[in-house]
């Protein structure tokens, strides 16, 4: 299984230049590709630590998060800690290259926890632009390191991180082994929600970042169930006649649409996110599923092949005002919306590879977002920059994620068993 | 010889008979009793062979007939229908087999099947689960077409996840493909 003691994403930090295809003999694979790198580089040095040794390598969960994100490339800083409180020589910063310096120190206190203090500085405008101290458990520690690399993101690139979120995804380990697994996002501390000897399906996130909903063949037949992550708590919300599946929250966590074969051929229904009664919003007599809310929960998108084919359609929540959203090629599924709602992102076959699609809602204007050719299950971040997702490669499941301007890629890969329907969870609060 | 007439058999007889009698209980004379050279008695052939009369006829109530769903060669061996990418229709090849067994059901009443519809591995999971269902409720429309009861059969699907063959190519692909007929 996955070791707990230790990220099972080989982060490594790979040198990354400009149209160059870095590999790893380990899990990460980071590619760049795009007219020009307009990375922004960065020096983190490593951070100075007082007490004793620290649990985890606070610098390198901060340097490996920024340079995952594609957006940051990392100027040497050599083997010397600088503590937080030095003072910065911003202009030789400036000439080794970089735009912009972090510098930090943790120290262990007597009670055992660490007191975590950094510095981000701008070397163009020759200014700090923002610090913090964090007192931390040790368990906490990664949870921390992330928040900073989050703080640094967003005061660089005005958008919110998402180094502090957490993901979860199925992994197949045999034939009659399952499991429904938590992690952070950069895919250290995996935990086991559920263990299944039947296929479990369709994981899908509360906006509460605590319940997923997902589908169970435990009985012998898909069955929709909400699970309370803290607590091991849950239950079948959806187990009606036929199949159950395909979980879709509200962004209000209210409500939730699934797709049922209760009445005939798989429809789309809308329930209470407590249970009782669907109300159904389909009833094409075509398969109907796939069921995903706009982010200002006013509208639905699907997948229905009513037409012949399987394509991307949007509906109002009374199911009515149908309007089909993709007409390039013959096979468009899995829509999702990004949190701004400008971006569709579907999968998409087309000379016989599945490959996620963007469709700029505005323009009309599609792009190929992978290099993968049997793409699965995009899944936005909740600042709407990356997509997780699932192919295969060399025969195995694994995750990989795109930058949504198409520019970056990685790959994650799990040390065993085929990995897949990958879900990001919401910003935590 | 050759008898003429029943008559001259029966005289026969009798004067076979007479001569019998006369023999019976006293020890036979030396001297033949006067008998017509040309027509002497023969013997009596014997009597055409019957029934042993100690054999015994089994008689079956239920004759028993080889149930065909357990001939491996029988028509009803073949469990699996096979499909294209994306398509849930029956395609010529398979209408033998599902009249097969939808005739078996129409007269077999009390056997009841699951339909099991699966799909290959590429593709949305969710839209693959929806796809085997039509595969198997495809199927069964054929097989009530035929003179099966709707509460004899069942459908459900698995989608992709639980592939026959786990390659990555086209030959695996086509396998997983297919609705499975299962008696139970």
């Amino acid at each position: 299984m996955f070791r707990t003691d230790s990220s099972w994403w080989v982060s490594c930090v790979l040198a990354l230049g400009l149209f160059v295809h870095a590999q790893t003999q380990a899990q990460l694979r980071v590619e760049v590709t795009g007219v020009g790198s307009n990375q922004l580089p960065i020096a983190v040095p490593k951070f100075q630590v007082d007490g004793g040794q620290v649990p985890q390598e606070v610098d390198e969960i901060i340097r490996a998060d920024l340079v995952r994100s594609g957006i940051f490339k990392l100027v040497d800083t050599g083997n010397t800690p600088i503590p937080e409180s030095a003072r910065v020589d911003l202009p030789d910063w400036k000439s080794k290259g970089a735009d912009a310096v972090v510098v930090g120190s943790v120290a262990r206190q007597a009670d055992g926890r660490f007191d975590i203090r950094f510095r981000l500085y701008d070397a163009v405008k020759q200014q700090q632009i923002d610090g913090l101290s964090y007192l931390s458990s040790v368990a906490e520690l990664r949870l921390n390191s992330h928040r900073i690399a989050d703080r640094i993101y967003e005061k660089l690139t005005g958008v919110r991180g998402v180094f502090a979120t957490r993901i979860a995804y199925v992994v197949q380990l045999s034939k009659t082994s399952f499991e429904l697994q938590v992690s952070d996002a950069d895919g250290a501390n995996p935990q086991t929600a559920l263990r299944s000897r039947e296929p479990i399906m369709s994981p899908s996130w509360a906006p509460d970042g605590v319940r997923l909903a997902y589908v169970s063949f435990e009985t012998a037949k898909p069955v929709v169930y909400i699970h309370t992550l803290t607590t091991g708590e849950r239950r079948p919300i959806a187990n009606f006649r036929g199949s159950n599946s395909a979980p879709a929250w509200s962004p209000d966590g209210k409500s939730m649409a699934v797709a049922l074969t209760r009445d005939g051929p798989t429809s789309i229904y809308l329930m209470n996110s407590d249970g009782g009664s669907p109300k159904r919003l389909t009833n094409s007599g075509a398969i109907d599923t796939e069921p995903h809310f706009a982010a200002d929960g006013k509208s639905i998108y699907f997948t229905s092949d009513r037409g012949g084919g399987p394509q991307i359609y949007r509906m109002d929540l009374a199911g009515g005002n149908v309007q089909r959203v993709t007409f390039t090629g013959d096979y468009n599924v899995t829509p999702r919306l990004s949190p701004d709602g400008r971006m569709l992102v579907y999968v998409s076959r087309r000379n016989n590879k599945f490959q996620v699609q963007s469709l700029d809602l505005g323009s009309g204007q599609e792009v190929a977002l992978t290099d993968t050719t049997l793409d699965e299950s995009p899944s936005f971040a909740p600042n709407g920059r990356l997509l997780l997702y699932a192919t295969e490669v060399n025969g195995r499941g694994v995750l990989a994620s795109a930058s949504t301007d198409a520019r970056v890629r990685t790959r994650l890969t799990g040390p065993t068993g085929d990995v897949r329907e990958p879900t990001w969870g919401p910003f935590i609060k | 010889m050759i008898y003429r007439t029943q008559l001259q058999q029966l005289f026969v007889f009798s004067a076979a008979l007479a001569v019998l009698v006369g023999c019976a209980s006293t020890p036979l004379e030396e001297k033949a009793a006067p008998v017509a050279e040309k027509s002497a008695p023969a013997p009596m052939p014997a009597p055409t062979p019957g029934p042993d009369a100690r054999a015994v006829q089994r008689v079956d109530t239920a004759p028993k007939e080889i149930d065909p769903l357990a001939d491996p060669n029988g028509t009803l061996a073949k469990r699996s229908v096979f499909f294209e990418f994306d398509r849930f229709d029956v395609r010529g090849e398979f209408q033998p087999l599902v009249e097969a067994h939808g005739r078996y059901l129409a007269t077999q009443k009390q056997r009841h099947i699951v339909i099991e519809g699966n799909a290959d591995e590429r593709g949305s999971r969710e839209y693959n689960l929806a796809l085997g269902q039509k595969r198997a409720d495809a199927v069964k429309s054929r097989l009530t077409l035929l003179g099966a009861t709707d509460q004899q059969i069942e459908t459900i699907s698995y989608g992709e996840e639980r592939p026959r063959t786990n390659g990555h190519d086209e030959a695996a692909w086509a396998q997983n493909r297919r609705a499975d007929i299962v008696y139970k």
